[in-house]
């Protein structure tokens, strides 16, 4: 816009090429998410990242490694273990760990269990049960700033979340008494014992992780691509079978080629059946596929129309 | 890496706001976007019909694919804005879908505030409303680069190009005196899909592209090189390692403009100068970088810089002070009063601040100025100038949505009260009327 009124009744004007300034979409929701970032480090006092070993989470500490680069991040990490989560990918995450001589907390479902503070839910899924862990951690370590790898387009609660969220002291999300966000002016302000929940991935959608995890050459969990595993199905998913309590006696095992599209707690992420064992192999499968993420592989989302705006409320991310 | 992922990746990110009245057809218009483009995907449809089924609609409700929270399904109405998220092989695009409902005019500034494009909705039956004449005024307000004015059922006015024709010139008469800098007016129905995605076989006299074709093509990036450069400091960088034992950089997201490696910078607001000796685009050293990439900087002189101060161009500063004069949209639920403390947040600097005055307040609807309100309340419009405890460096909000915004905060609990725009929003308004015929236009 070359400033000034501009006689505007003449029409519009025939549509040009994209300048040479236009950034890529990439770039434009890298130089976003670092922003964010940033303005975090700028404004809290004790940030930490939520980190499940996860892509989303992974993307989200990758920027955050370039955001503060040459020097290190300068937050912790925080891992709410469900006692249920793949080997595979608590390897990665103790791998990454140490690689980037990161601070890694963990809140362990297994351990509230076992001391009787939490009860195993009847269909086995500790998916709900994380938000307990995960909110007294934050009330332990007084923690202000909690980063979270949500995305809006996962789904239509999350699409009406904030950048910054805030939580009272109960972590409690009150989507009717959410702060407008206007332009790029986070307000990060809140009173002792309330927390925000950041969200640096809220413009990225599932495509947008994938493109970026393939340009940036990161390196992921390899139960994220095609291979071979022991699962049964239940209600249309294939679960691995494992420790965690499946299969039942009526849930024959079968072997199959297939890949996650979203990593959590082995009693409710469901694989897909899929060849793609490459990066280009995957988002062309995104690409192409007619099924939301969480509609292919999430049975905690199936509960009720409302149930992640429901664990959401009590302090779920 | 194949071509296929390279394709995908050298889109362009358009992010645009839709607006209109309650029974414009704003949500089928929005469905039909994403439907027609592919980005509604199968289980989300079936959510959709099994959920417009319990309600014992026939037919699938479009508008719950984004009416996302309990209360506004029950209501049925919109009351938040959502932000959704669509791709064509050509650019990738985040729509604001803000609800329409004038209670809600803080929604519409909210969406517009990131938007560079926002679709104005029409009836065609009804023609410019006062509700049209809002969403133009607030995306004048916002400035908000490229309107798209939607005259939707075309296919219940028998595709009439006159009628068309009659809405397009007095809508684009009343925006252009607002000062919108382009528009472009699209005869469409969102409902029988003509000029959505394709281009419509019941309207041959219109040449022009569809709703989507313009999407993808509208330009999005603005020559930068007529923009004033300013760089807020969000944080300094100092790894203090070994390898890295003296570097000491200046993190932010560029505002507006250019910055070069060479360039003499001057630090706002204590005025000192240095040069800029290097630039790290996310780890990667660059000669140039411009808006909107995060960059970090590095000067040639250890001069005391820290987070909320402003680098700029030491031959292109703009001056500082602590009287701000803006127009402002109220956007929390407890009033804003002459006299109330605040802070203000400016880029990266948050400082105390005391609201001076409140000259008027805006009526959306004919754009009169209703003086001396004494208070703003939520959904209000208004002028009010603000006396901040420190010296800021605020631009025109006309020429930098970036540097030109601010927020006032309620210091006691955090609150977000108002949203606020520097300088002469609207060039063109008619004069104040008098108190006394204003009473009754209390219309929020």
């Amino acid at each position: 816009m070359a400033g000034g009124q501009g006689a505007a009744g003449a029409g519009a004007q025939q549509p040009e090429a994209d300048s040479p300034f236009a950034l890529s979409h990439l770039d434009a929701l890298e130089s976003e998410a670092v922003h964010i970032f940033r303005e975090v480090a700028g404004e809290f006092e004790r940030p930490v990242i939520l980190f499940s070993g996860g892509k989303d989470s992974i993307v989200m500490l990758h920027l955050a490694l370039k955001a503060f680069a040459p020097a290190a991040i300068p937050f912790s990490l925080l891992h709410v273990d469900t006692g249920h989560n793949f080997p595979e990918v608590l390897e990665y995450r103790d791998r990454t760990v140490a690689r980037h001589g990161l601070r890694l907390r963990i809140a362990s479902v297994q351990e509230y269990i076992d001391a009787g503070t939490l009860r195993e839910r009847p269909d086995g899924t500790r998916n709900p049960l994380q938000t307990v862990p995960l909110t007294d951690a934050i009330q332990e370590h007084r923690f202000d700033a909690v980063f979270g790898g949500g995305r809006r387009d996962e789904e239509k609660a999350r699409a009406k979340e904030r950048v910054f969220s805030l939580r009272d002291e109960f972590s409690q999300w009150d989507p009717r008494r959410q702060r407008p966000e206007l332009w790029q002016l986070y307000n990060g302000r809140h009173a002792p014992g309330e927390h925000v929940r950041v969200f640096p991935l809220s413009n990225w959608t599932e495509l947008d992780v994938w493109q970026y995890i393939a340009r940036e050459s990161i390196e992921l969990p390899e139960i994220y691509f095609a291979h071979e595993r022991e699962v049964f199905s239940r209600s249309g998913m294939w679960l691995t079978a494992g420790d965690w309590g499946g299969p039942r006696e009526s849930e024959p095992v079968q072997t199959r080629t297939v890949r996650y599209r979203t990593v959590g707690d082995m009693s409710c992420t469901g694989a897909v059946d899929s060849d793609a064992t490459t990066l280009d192999a995957v988002i062309a499968e995104i690409a192409a596929s007619r099924l939301t993420e969480r509609g292919a592989t999430r049975a905690d989302d199936k509960l009720s129309e409302a149930a992640m705006e429901d664990r959401k409320r009590e302090g779920y991310f | 890496m194949t071509s296929a992922t390279e394709q995908l990746s050298a889109t362009t990110l358009l992010r645009f706001a839709t607006a209109g009245s309650v029974d414009d057809g704003k949500s089928t218009l929005v469905g039909r976007l994403l439907h027609d483009s592919k980005s509604v995907l199968t289980d989300q449809l079936e959510a959709v019909e099994h959920a417009s089924r319990s309600r014992g609609q026939e037919a699938p409700d479009l508008a719950l694919l984004t009416d996302g929270l309990r209360a506004e399904r029950e209501q049925g109405i919109t009351i938040d804005v959502a932000y959704r998220y669509f791709a064509t092989a050509r650019r990738r695009f985040i729509l604001a879908d803000t609800p329409g409902h004038v209670q809600y005019t803080r929604n519409m500034v909210t969406g517009a505030s990131t938007a560079e494009l926002a679709v104005v909705l029409v009836d065609a039956r009804n023609g410019v409303v006062e509700q049209t004449r809002r969403h133009a005024a607030v995306a004048a307000l916002l400035r908000v680069p490229h309107v798209v004015l939607a005259v939707n059922k075309m296919d219940l006015v028998d595709y009439d190009e006159t009628v068309f024709a009659a809405i397009a010139n007095e809508f684009t008469g009343y925006a252009s005196a607002l000062g919108v800098p382009e528009i472009t007016a699209i005869p469409i129905s969102a409902l029988a899909g003509d000029n959505v995605v394709d281009p419509s076989a019941n309207m041959d006299w219109y040449g022009g592209p569809t709703v989507l074709e313009h999407l993808e093509t509208v330009p999005v990036s603005h020559d930068l090189t007529g923009c004033h450069a300013r760089f807020p400091v969000q944080y300094v960088i100092r790894p203090q390692t070994a390898e890295h034992p003296d570097y000491r950089g200046y993190a932010g997201q560029i505002a507006a403009g250019t910055f070069r490696v060479g360039e003499q910078v001057t630090v706002l607001p204590s005025g000192r100068r240095s040069t800029i000796t290097g630039i790290d685009l996310l780890g990667r050293p660059v000669d140039t970088a411009w808006a909107p990439q995060s960059a970090t900087l590095l000067l040639a002189d250890d001069i005391d810089i820290s987070r909320g101060d402003l680098l700029v161009p030491s031959d292109d500063a703009p001056p500082t002070s602590q009287d701000i004069e803006a127009t402002v949209c109220h956007v929390a639920d407890r009033p804003l009063t002459v006299g109330q403390r605040v802070l203000l947040k400016h880029t990266t600097r948050t400082v105390k601040a005391i609201v001076k005055a409140i000259p008027s307040r805006l009526t959306l609807d004919d754009l009169s100025q209703h003086p001396d309100p004494g208070q703003l309340l939520a959904n209000d419009i208004g002028r009010v100038t603000v006396r901040t405890a420190e010296p800021l460096a605020l631009d025109p909000y006309a020429q930098s949505r970036r540097t030109g915004s601010f927020l006032l905060i309620d210091p006691a609990d955090g609150t977000t009260l108002t949203a606020g725009m520097a300088g002469e929003a609207f060039t063109d308004v008619t004069a104040p009327t008098t108190p006394a015929d204003d009473d009754a236009e209390w219309d929020f």
